[in-house]
């Protein structure tokens, strides 16, 4: 058609030689969105340099047109300008969308700064690229912890889980540029495999508010995405590289972006960290290197209208474990407990031997969107994701080398999403999923399968809506439905099968009997509901008051169900239990907050009550050849979780600030009556700034960390035989370690060098007094001191 | 609309293939490779070739399921001979010697005799190539009547240089325990 009438058009131009300018162009200016008139615009006749405005109808009017081109350039406040070119052979009448939505605007800013909330009523907070940079060195869930109310559990320094409100794991919803990671999360040793430095912004939702990403988030959603798209010709990127003295290892990462003004973009990043043995205060800690190797790839095209991304990134991890942590019996445990420093004590080395673990992740996303006029927006979605776990164990006969886990876990999900944004006072969203993952265990590893093979099926389906109902209040709901069916195939011991009962309740599922072993094929099907509704009310332009309610259901993980082998760094023996059902958490939050040009205040409480809480906890002593090892069982309780978070700063001056982040919180495990066990204890967090615009942005800051004694814990202690001495002996697991108080340092300096070049030189040094302490919340805590001293300094050049 | 249309559509016809996906293939059984089931101690008189051996053993099939014979005779002021021998039983038709294990990697492993307050002593009859004790064979010097109880133990990657180690005393040994079993005895 468009071909035909350029035919037409030269036609007519070359038959009518003379200039007539007598055209009228009659246009109307609707909004995409919704349909309305778009008044007030303006319409720039780019050939004539002149204007023309459009009524309150959204109608305009261009007179005296000569044949030939027409282009308008129009512009109005909150849309983006549109280009649009007619041909003029006659008086001619167009109507013209707009896209006219602050907000979806925002994706498509010409800005980079600016940066949008995932949910509305839920207590989120946003980490930006300057906060994210700091850690470039470290991982996810160090950064995390700027957030009040976020901790992490770690297996040392170099494994670091994020905890959200005293939840981890599966608990917890990690979303990587829009793809849930699927990452075999299954103890407290495996964090997720993401790679700090592709990420732009990081937003942390606590609770299970945001339904669209998954109805199990009974923690949180944290949700990592890569940097805005701009659309201008632009190239730029940074690159970082960090060394430091604890660990005498480097990180350094790259990143480097295009976008073209048409919509397309493609952007590069690459990492690389090195570490060898770290230090504590006193010693040595043997075998704690670590080596990670990441890198993504992005792009596509953005439009208004339409658009798609492609999207690969690959991370490889290699950490070691600290040697000593790895024990045979509950009287080792108590020895190394005991003597209070680790028994391997060597000299530095960059070696990784075992216990280490080598986690390759590889995540691939292809999104396509398009808008509909007066519908609002569809997205469609393919991912895969493969994860490689493979760990080693201090081993007999000369296996060492050959790992004594090997999982492959791969994961397909497809999914829709559609925005109904038509309507200015609702806001509607949609969507399907459906997601197919396969587990493969090598079986050359010679040990016993930690985790079976099994196929697992997720549907999912959710609706949410937001409704603006006037300038201050804004309120939104939502449910959610997932059906999950878990199709595996498990080796039990004949002898651990008839010990847990087993034999009576699930005979029918044996389908092979090799007299020591069964092979089994449980199959299970969990349907989930969830839900979620909220306000939020604006008192004024600086403060505001979030309600939210959120009902989600998790359904168990392979782990839950079907563990089964020993946990060496802990000395005990783990068991699932296949009569495990759904745990259902309900969640009541507000958040109070308060900004002004010199103060600005954040409180956020929660109670989370939650019916069938999956949970590991010691059920006695198996002694066996290898002496005696305490059983942990997953059993089922009823806990609630309540507590505040609070952060304040308070600028004194323009450049003298100070920051307080506080956050306290309770557990307590309702069924036995005592508190859930791996709570942080409450902690403070005090930091005083300067900073001088002048003396190229220079800052200073001094951070005191003061994290309290946990004395709410369940005593898990028992005793155990010790031959050395003879007699029974308590083995302390249960108690926390001491109070601790920490100070660190940093500060930092722009050189510019050219407008778009500049360095930024940073020192910081944590732990600056060398101080001995233990975290109640690093696994490794029985075994040795966590980390001393750090000085580290930080080159960042963008570009 | 019809693009939705097509969503759907693609969506259930993926569903279904994956579904109709299921390979049949039953995982192969994995027969733990380092397990050790059965520690066999055996004492033999060395100046009365005719008495019988005395054995001491435990054996460990997984959950629970142990057999101990212990509880037997030594006699008073003898010197005994003692062996031990440690198997993986798992599959009672295929039982593999895993003390060959232990002999082939003796630098990295040690066995320990505890018989505290004893008239009992141990002795290491075998080295590493390093010259520090394995303790496969061992010497029991018996002394007066008395009643106890042994702790044998094998350690994995002992510190076999560490004082009172090569003695037989696992206190500063470090490294992690394989083995951990107890036997009664009586001395007559």
């Amino acid at each position: 058609m468009k071909i035909f009438l350029c035919c037409l058009a030269l036609f007519i131009y070359g038959y009518c030689q003379a200039q007539d300018c007598n055209y009228t162009f009659t246009g109307r200016l609707i909004d995409f969105h919704d349909g309305s008139e778009i008044a007030a615009a303006a319409i720039k006749i780019i050939e004539s340099n002149s204007y023309v405005t459009s009524d309150i109808d959204g109608n305009f009017k261009i007179p005296n047109l000569c044949e030939g081109q027409l282009k308008l350039r129009i512009s109005h406040i909150a849309c983006e300008d549109k280009v649009v070119s007619y041909d003029i052979n006659s008086n001619r009448s167009e109507t013209i969308y707009m896209e006219h939505h602050t907000e979806e605007l925002n994706e498509v800013s010409v800005t980079t700064v600016v940066s949008t909330m995932e949910t509305k009523t839920a207590q989120e907070t946003l980490l930006k690229s300057e906060t994210l940079e700091d850690y470039s060195a470290l991982s996810l869930g160090d950064a995390l912890r700027e957030v009040p109310g976020v901790s992490s559990i770690n297996t040392g320094n170099t494994i670091v889980k994020p905890m959200i409100n005293g939840m981890y794991g599966s608990r917890l919803l990690i979303m990587n540029n829009g793809v849930r990671l699927q990452d075999q999360e299954w103890g407290v040793e495996h964090a997720p495999n993401i790679d700090i430095n592709a990420a732009g912004q990081v937003s942390v939702i606590k609770g299970s508010a945001a339904l669209a990403y998954g109805g199990d988030a009974i923690g949180g959603v944290i949700s990592v995405n890569p940097v805005r798209v701009i659309l201008k010709d632009s190239m730029y990127g940074k690159t970082i590289l960090s060394g430091q003295t604890n660990g005498r290892g480097f990180s350094t990462s790259t990143m480097l972006n295009k976008t073209w003004t048409e919509g397309w973009f493609a952007s590069g990043q690459a990492s690389f960290k090195k570490y060898g043995d770290f230090e504590a205060p006193d010693y040595v800690l043997t075998n704690t290197g670590q080596e990670a190797t990441g890198f993504s790839f992005r792009g596509g095209k953005k439009r208004f209208e339409s658009g798609f991304e492609v999207y690969y990134s690959y991370l490889n991890n290699e950490i070691g474990i600290l040697r000593s942590a790895h024990v045979g019996n509950a009287s080792d445990l108590v020895n190394s407990i005991n003597s209070g420093e680790p028994f391997f004590i060597e000299n530095f080395s960059y070696d990784i031997n075992s216990p280490k673990q080598d986690v390759t992740h590889h995540l691939f996303k292809a999104l396509y969107y398009k808008r509909f006029k007066s519908f609002g927006k569809l997205n469609l979605q393919y991912d895969y994701q493969i994860n490689r776990r493979l760990e080693f164990d201090v081993r007999r006969g000369g296996r060492s080398d050959r790992a004594a886990l090997d999982l492959e876990l791969q994961t397909h999900t497809l999914q829709a999403n559609v925005k109904l944004d038509a309507n200015s006072k609702f806001r509607h969203r949609f969507g399907v999923l459906g997601r197919y993952q396969n587990n493969f265990p090598n079986p050359k590893t010679g040990v016993r399968r930690l985790i079976p093979d099994y196929d697992r099926y997720e549907i999912g389906t959710f609706f949410t809506s937001e409704y603006r109902i006037n300038e201050d209040v804004l309120i939104d709901a939502g449910i959610r439905y997932d059906f999950v069916n878990i199709d595996a195939q498990k080796f039990y011991r004949t002898n651990r099968w008839e010990e847990r009962g087993y034999d009576q309740d699930f005979s029918s599922i044996v389908i092979e009997d090799s007299g020591t072993q069964l092979l089994t094929n449980p199959i299970f099907n969990f349907h989930s509901f969830s839900a979620s509704a909220g306000l939020r009310y604006e008192f004024n332009d600086n403060s505001y008051l979030l309600g939210n309610y959120s009902l989600s259901t998790r359904a168990p993980n392979p782990a839950e169900l079907f563990s089964d082998g020993l946990h060496h760094s802990a000395a005990r023996y783990e068991l699932g239990d296949l009569r495990l059902e759904q745990e259902v958490s309900n969640r009541v939050s507000a958040t109070f907050s308060f900004n002004n040009d010199y103060f600005s205040l954040n409180t956020e409480v929660f109670y989370n009550y939650i019916d069938d809480f999956m949970y590991l906890e010691p059920a006695g002593v198996e002694e066996g050849i290898r002496g005696a090892f305490p059983v942990w069982e997953y059993k089922k309780i009823d806990a609630n979780f309540y507590g505040f978070d609070l952060s304040a700063n308070y600028r004194i001056s323009d450049k003298w600030a100070l920051q307080n982040n506080s956050s306290l919180i309770k557990a307590w495990d309702l069924t036995t009556d005592r508190a859930v066990i791996d709570i942080p204890a409450f902690n403070t967090v005090n930091q005083i700034s300067y900073r001088n615009k002048v003396w190229n942005n220079f800052s200073a800051s001094l951070r005191s960390e003061w994290v309290f004694e946990q004395n709410e814990f369940p005593n898990n202690n028992f005793e155990t035989f010790v031959a050395t001495q003879d007699k029974m002996v308590v083995v302390d697991i249960s108690s926390p370690p001491p109070a601790y108080h920490l100070m660190h340092f940093r500060s930092d300096m722009d050189f510019r060098f050219t407008e778009k070049t500049n360095l930024n030189i940073a020192l910081s040094i944590n732990n600056i007094f060398d101080t001995n302490y233990r975290n109640y919340l690093n696994q490794l805590r029985y075994f040795a001191d966590d980390l001393g001293r750090n000085v580290m300094l930080q080159l960042q050049l963008n570009y | 609309m019809k693009n939705l249309k097509i969503f759907f559509l693609t969506l259930l016809s993926t569903t279904i293939i994956l579904s109709c996906d299921d390979d049949d293939d039953t995982p192969a059984p994995i027969n733990e490779e380092e397990t050790i089931t059965t520690l066999i101690l055996t004492l033999e008189e060395r100046n009365n070739p005719t008495a019988q051996p005395i054995e001491f053993s435990f054996q460990d099939l997984g959950a629970g399921t142990v057999t101990i014979a212990d509880g037997f005779t030594l006699t008073a002021n003898a010197n005994y001979r003692a062996t031990v021998q440690v198997l993986d039983e798992t599959d009672p038709n295929d039982v593999e010697d895993i003390t060959e294990e232990v002999e082939e990697e003796d630098d990295e492993h040690q066995f320990f005799y505890l018989l505290p307050n004893s008239n009992i002593t141990v002795l290491y009859n075998d080295s590493d190539d390093d010259g520090n004790p394995i303790g496969i064979e061992t010497t029991f010097d018996v002394g007066a009547a008395e009643s106890g109880t042994m702790t044998v133990t094998l350690l994995h990657e002992p510190d076999k240089d560490a004082a009172g180690v090569s003695d037989g005393d696992p206190t500063n040994a470090g490294g992690e325990t394989d083995i951990s079993v107890n036997f009664n005895y009586d001395v007559q």
